[in-house]
């Protein structure tokens, strides 16, 4: 499974307008991605690095080249294929959690299963072990208003993974962590990739979160410029 | 795949505030939506509960109105003689002839004299008429100056009680019972002999003449003779058909008025849940675009907004409509245009009119939210995800 490529990115370019002007984001990029590996993408504000893993993620549609994650070309989906798409082959993980603040940690796990076929009970049961992984059992009926910054994220990580997605694309994940807490989702994120295989694509500023990586992606003015594995 | 209930249900709410506010808005229209059509039921319902099914009304050709009618003698004569008018017992003609006559009473209250209608029944009159029921006193005596007054009349007129007298016609007139006729027109009448009344009155011709059918299908035999004939000038209606038309210049104008009324009150409410689910929607930018990369398409977004919407419309449809049915113990008198005379009536809210203002209510919270939603559907993800 390691060596089978998930992602392939071949010559892919994204420009944006703004005020008349076309700015380039993400000019050639070729970048292969393997089955169960933990990438990290580094790089200065406005380098593209979140542009990169936006389009990975079937957020946002590049401009040129040839974007195949899981073996499906995904610049050629339709708007509901890739929602669909998404919905099957990606779990997010963002730097403010983004859980719904009128759902419970419970519901807001459950959020990406109703766009499946299983069941109220089958639902419930998948949601119970997305919730035991991440040690929020006792907090499921909680609100988010009512968990920590960490526990948010740690919800926010079941909620990512309750489908069993091909990748898991998180966009600095601990940026707004204290210490201890990004120490504790660095270390869930490093079990989710050692022991359960999961594909992580991992947008950081933060050297100690980019350590955790398998590998590092550097990118720089849109341009990817150099590699550790 | 759609949203869940409880994500809507939970973000109205949260924001409880502005969504009592918006809902509060809405049922303040639907109550006056309701309200101004369950006055126009209430008004027809009046008249026409006066009409009996199987009763005919006589009037001079054209009139439109008793008040403004003169059957005379000799034609009212005619009427009675015709085979289709049913007989009674002993062989009685079950027909009356009878007198309208508009007095002026002074009101309970402020005493300002308003127009009363005054009817001088025949022998027949109360038979004619089997809902109407004596509820205090006793009926007038034929041939004396006793007077009866409808319930309507007798909590709003001073001196229409059971044993005081009444000035009109040059003569005292005692009120001798309060008769109850089920909420109909009569409620506001006076009722005493109709040769009394054309002797005080001097009239020489009854206003109509209203008589019993033998049977219904007689009703178009009795019409074409009776029309046809060159001696009478008459017009031959169902009593229940005369007096629904009695009440269409007075309800003309109470439905236009409550339309207007409703669309130009509405246009505010709608602007009110716009900008509310506007609001909603600049508030859950983040929300929608996490909705949206987690797999929910542009429609379940757009479903789920105009949903929201729809429950504040539902909710002010609920409320209005509770606060409307309220009115149904408020009575109103108003002039009644047709005849020139005072007329009680109640709000009437049927099935009918509730249904139809909880669907203007829901109307108003898919125009209300429609534009809002599109825009939560239209966001960017990436944009969205971006907002603070």
């Amino acid at each position: 499974m390691r060596d089978q490529r998930i992602v392939e990115i071949r010559n892919l370019s994204k420009s944006y307008q703004r005020g008349g002007q076309i700015v380039p984001v993400l000019s050639d990029i070729t970048l292969d991605i393997a089955s169960g590996e933990f990438v990290a993408l580094m790089g200065p504000s406005g380098s593209g690095k979140s542009t990169l893993l936006n389009l990975i993620a079937g957020i946002d549609k590049p401009d040129g080249g040839m974007l195949r994650v899981a073996g499906i070309d995904i610049a050629e989906l339709s708007e509901s294929e890739l929602a669909d798409w998404r919905a099957e082959h990606v779990g997010f993980i963002f730097q403010f959690y983004n859980l719904m603040p009128v759902l419970t940690a419970f519901e807001n796990v459950e959020l990406p299963l109703l766009l499946t076929r299983l069941t109220s009970g089958e639902r419930k049961s998948h949601v119970e072990t997305a919730l035991a992984m991440v040690s929020l059992s006792d907090r499921m009926e909680h609100y988010p208003s009512e968990l920590s910054g960490g526990q948010q994220q740690r919800v926010a990580i079941a909620r990512a993974i309750i489908t069993d997605p091909t990748i898991l694309v998180a966009d600095e994940p601990t940026g707004d962590l204290d210490r201890a807490s990004a120490e504790d989702i660095l270390n869930l994120m490093d079990r989710l990739n050692a022991e359960l295989g999961k594909t992580i694509i991992m947008v950081t500023h933060d050297p100690n979160a980019a350590r955790r990586a398998r590998s590092l992606r550097h990118l720089e003015k849109g341009v990817l410029t150099a590699d550790r594995s | 795949m759609a949203l869940p209930i409880r994500y809507t249900l939970r973000n109205l709410w949260t924001r409880k505030l502005t969504t009592a506010l918006t809902a509060g808005g809405m049922a303040l229209v639907v109550f006056v939506f309701a309200a101004v059509q369950m006055l126009d039921t209430g008004l027809r319902a009046t008249l026409v509960a006066t009409g009996q099914p199987d009763n005919v009304l006589i009037t001079r050709r054209g009139a439109g109105a008793e008040i403004s009618s003169g059957v005379d003698r000799s034609q009212a004569s005619i009427v009675e003689s015709q085979p289709e008018i049913a007989s009674g017992a002993g062989g009685t003609r079950m027909i009356s002839k009878e007198a309208v006559i508009l007095i002026t009473l002074p009101k309970r209250g402020t005493g300002q004299a308003t127009n009363v209608t005054t009817r001088g029944i025949g022998e027949a009159g109360l038979m004619l008429r089997p809902q109407v029921q004596l509820v205090q006193g006793r009926a007038f005596e034929r041939g004396s100056t006793e007077v009866v007054v409808g319930k309507s009349l007798a909590t709003r007129f001073e001196s229409a009680t059971v044993g005081s007298v009444l000035r009109f016609g040059g003569r005292e007139w005692r009120v001798v019972g309060i008769f109850d006729s089920g909420g109909a027109a009569f409620d506001s009448e006076v009722w005493g002999d109709n040769d009394q009344l054309m002797q005080a009155f001097r009239r020489q011709a009854y206003s109509s003449v209203i008589g019993r059918l033998v049977d219904a299908n007689a009703y178009t035999d009795l019409k074409t003779r009776l029309e046809g004939d060159p001696r009478l000038t008459l017009d031959v209606k169902r009593e229940r058909v005369f007096y629904e038309e009695q009440s269409q210049a007075l309800s003309k104008f109470i439905s236009y008025l409550g339309l207007t009324l409703s669309i130009i009150f509405s246009i505010g409410a709608m602007i009110g849940a716009m900008i509310t689910m506007y609001a909603a929607v600049a508030n859950r930018v983040r929300e929608i675009g996490t909705l949206r990369a987690l797999g929910f398409r542009r429609r379940a977004v757009l479903m789920a907004f105009l949903f929201e919407s729809v429950l504040l419309g539902a909710v002010g449809g609920a409320v209005g409509i509770a606060l409307a049915s309220f009115m149904q113990l408020v009575q109103i008198s108003t002039l009644n245009w047709q005849s020139f005379a005072e007329l009680a009536f109640s709000f009437a809210l049927t099935p009918k009119i509730a249904v139809l203002s909880f669907c203007f209510a829901i109307v108003m919270g898919i125009v209300g939210g429609f534009l809002p939603a599109v825009r939560a559907a239209r966001l960017k993800i990436v944009d969205a995800l971006r907002a603070a």
